[in-house]
């Protein structure tokens, strides 16, 4: 019974996972053909990665997208943090479950809601689009998910050690320097890394608040797929992969450190937003 | 004592600043502002006629049924796949490993996986090369209903596959080994005790995939040309192109309050939730 069963069982998870994989190997794979459309590989060439090493604007929008990841992940984690070690000391039930719900909407609410508030709240503020509003965009949506990714941590932390830091002699900013920061640092940094793939990863938002401009790879890919089959992107995309790769095993690699198994739950329906 | 009393307070305040600022500024007020938008009209003066055309004109009546149609659609489709898949990985070993490889897929850009299916579903792409084969003949595949439901579904396995997996793996397998013992069979113990016992993450599974289904207005474009409209479709459109911000806000006012039905429909029981 359970022999057979793990048979069907096996053959079922090769058919998903071939499913969930084969576009993407697709998409790879006609980065290599000589042809001009994703049908009928023709012949083995490099030349689609030359052209997209020579296309100084997507090499510009490549350093763009990186900087407002490396930035706005930096601010949300610094402020997510903050949020988080408020969060914690809030003793009212009441008023934490308020501060928790608010800090969900942006995580739940759908993309498209997002990018249009903010477009008629930077419209209100009279702030030009652009780098700056796609930057502090970035910044308000990822504060969330550095919350949700510090506070279980904050709440493993055994407080008995505050009172010995403080029974000691230590002042408050010892005490969070010294005590705090350096048990919570491994969720910090997976809220950095949570930080910037959202940033990476995000186009819907970025579309509303970037104006003409200023683009983010995301922006740019789809005014280029619009236009149809650009095999350059297709190249784009191979390269996108491995640093996916490299970045999730980056990211494992800083979660094994944390003990917290809620991550990974959180990740589940989290992150859609 | 009061050092204490004076470190909590004093201390909770700097923290909550700039974190407040947040809230304030990109909680609530674009909240507000999209409500208070959606009584404007066109021409900048204060009305209720976007609701009352949204309510009256049978094209944005149709567009929302359609739209929630073909969420339902994607959202049954993504569950059909998904379940299997999560149930059976509980069975694997080195399961960290395999779940690694099914949260993989979503770490690659949406629009990169959209546009492979632009190349897989076009005129000469591998599906009408293999209907050739099988002597079917080349179909239009690209810009229909079915491409956007099938691309949309693509997207969001992972994403409902994740919270039932977390469900399944958390079922004490004494539990299964009971109802095997009291003469269930493998059906029945699926069907009246592994189902059940999981249905938090179904729940969550079908909050991830429906509301962002409703709004995923870049596949419609990419994929079901312009032919499928979904709210998030609408609202772009009303936002980018016709600058019809009023509209586009009672839209957005609509999706949220669906988006808050949802949520109260899949939100029900949370128990499974506590273990940390």
């Amino acid at each position: 019974m359970t022999e057979k069963k793990h048979w069907l069982g096996r053959v079922y998870l090769v058919f998903a996972f071939a499913l969930l994989y084969l576009p993407i190997f697709y998409l790879i794979f006609y980065s290599f053909s000589t042809g001009k459309s994703m049908s009928n590989f023709k012949g083995f060439t490099f030349s689609h990665y030359q052209t997209l090493f020579s296309d100084s604007r997507l090499i510009v929008i490549v350093l763009d997208t990186l900087i407002v990841a490396v930035l706005s992940s930096l601010v949300a984690t610094i402020i997510g943090t903050m949020g988080a070690l408020g969060i914690y000391r809030v003793q009212n039930k009441h008023w934490r479950n308020l501060i928790l719900s608010l800090n969900n909407i942006l995580m739940v609410s759908p993309d498209v809601i997002i990018g249009a508030s903010f477009l008629i709240l930077f419209t209100a503020l009279g702030v030009t689009l652009g780098f700056g509003s796609v930057l502090v965009s970035h910044i308000a949506f990822s504060i969330p998910i550095v919350v949700l990714l510090v506070l279980p941590r904050l709440r493993e932390m055994d407080a008995t050690m505050i009172d010995a830091a403080r029974d000691l002699g230590a002042n408050s900013w010892q005490i969070l320097s010294q005590v705090i920061l350096p048990f919570i640092l491994p969720s910090v940094f997976s809220g950095y890394f949570m930080a910037f793939t959202y940033s990476l990863d995000d186009f819907a938002v970025t579309f509303f608040v970037t104006g003409n401009g200023f683009a983010t790879l995301s922006v740019e890919i789809y005014s280029r797929a619009r236009q149809g089959i650009n095999l350059e992107i297709n190249a784009l995309s191979a390269l996108m992969f491995v640093f996916s790769i490299v970045l999730i095993v980056g990211y494992y690699f800083i979660n094994h450190y944390t003990q917290s198994r809620r991550i990974k739950r959180q990740r589940g329906g989290a992150y859609l937003k | 004592m009061k050092k204490v009393t004076t470190l909590t307070k004093t201390n909770r305040l700097p923290y909550f600043s700039l974190y407040f600022l947040w809230i304030g500024l990109f909680v609530i007020a674009p909240v507000a502002l999209i409500v208070y938008q959606s009584f404007f009209g066109i021409d900048h003066s204060l009305t209720l006629n976007n609701y009352r055309t949204y309510l009256s004109s049978s094209v944005y009546l149709r567009m929302t049924f359609n739209s929630f149609w073909f969420a339902f659609l994607i959202t049954a489709l993504t569950l059909a796949i998904s379940y299997p898949t999560a149930y059976f990985l509980t069975k694997l070993e080195h399961r960290q490993l395999w779940i690694l490889l099914i949260i993989l897929p979503t770490w690659i850009n949406l629009l990169l996986k959209a546009y492979a299916f632009i190349g897989i579903f076009s005129q000469s792409g591998s599906v009408n090369n293999f209907l050739t084969f099988i002597g079917v003949g080349p179909q239009q595949l690209l810009f229909t209903n079915t491409s956007f439901i099938l691309v949309a579904a693509y997207i969001q396995i992972p994403f409902m596959i994740l919270p039932i997996y977390n469900s399944l793996v958390d079922i004490d397998p004494a539990i299964i080994n009971a109802s095997h013992d009291l003469g269930a069979n493998n059906f029945q113990t699926l069907w009246r005790v592994i189902f059940p016992m999981s249905i938090n993450g179904v729940r969550s599974g079908v909050q991830a995939v429906f509301i962002p289904s409703l709004s995923l207005f870049m596949i419609t474009r990419l994929i079901g040309g312009n032919k499928v409209i979904t709210l998030g479709t609408a609202i772009e459109e009303h936002f980018m192109t016709t600058m019809n911000w009023g509209m586009g806000s009672t839209i957005g006012v609509v999706l949220i309050i669906i988006m808050f039905i949802t949520m109260a429909l899949t939100a029900g029981g949370r128990k499974g939730k506590a273990k940390s």
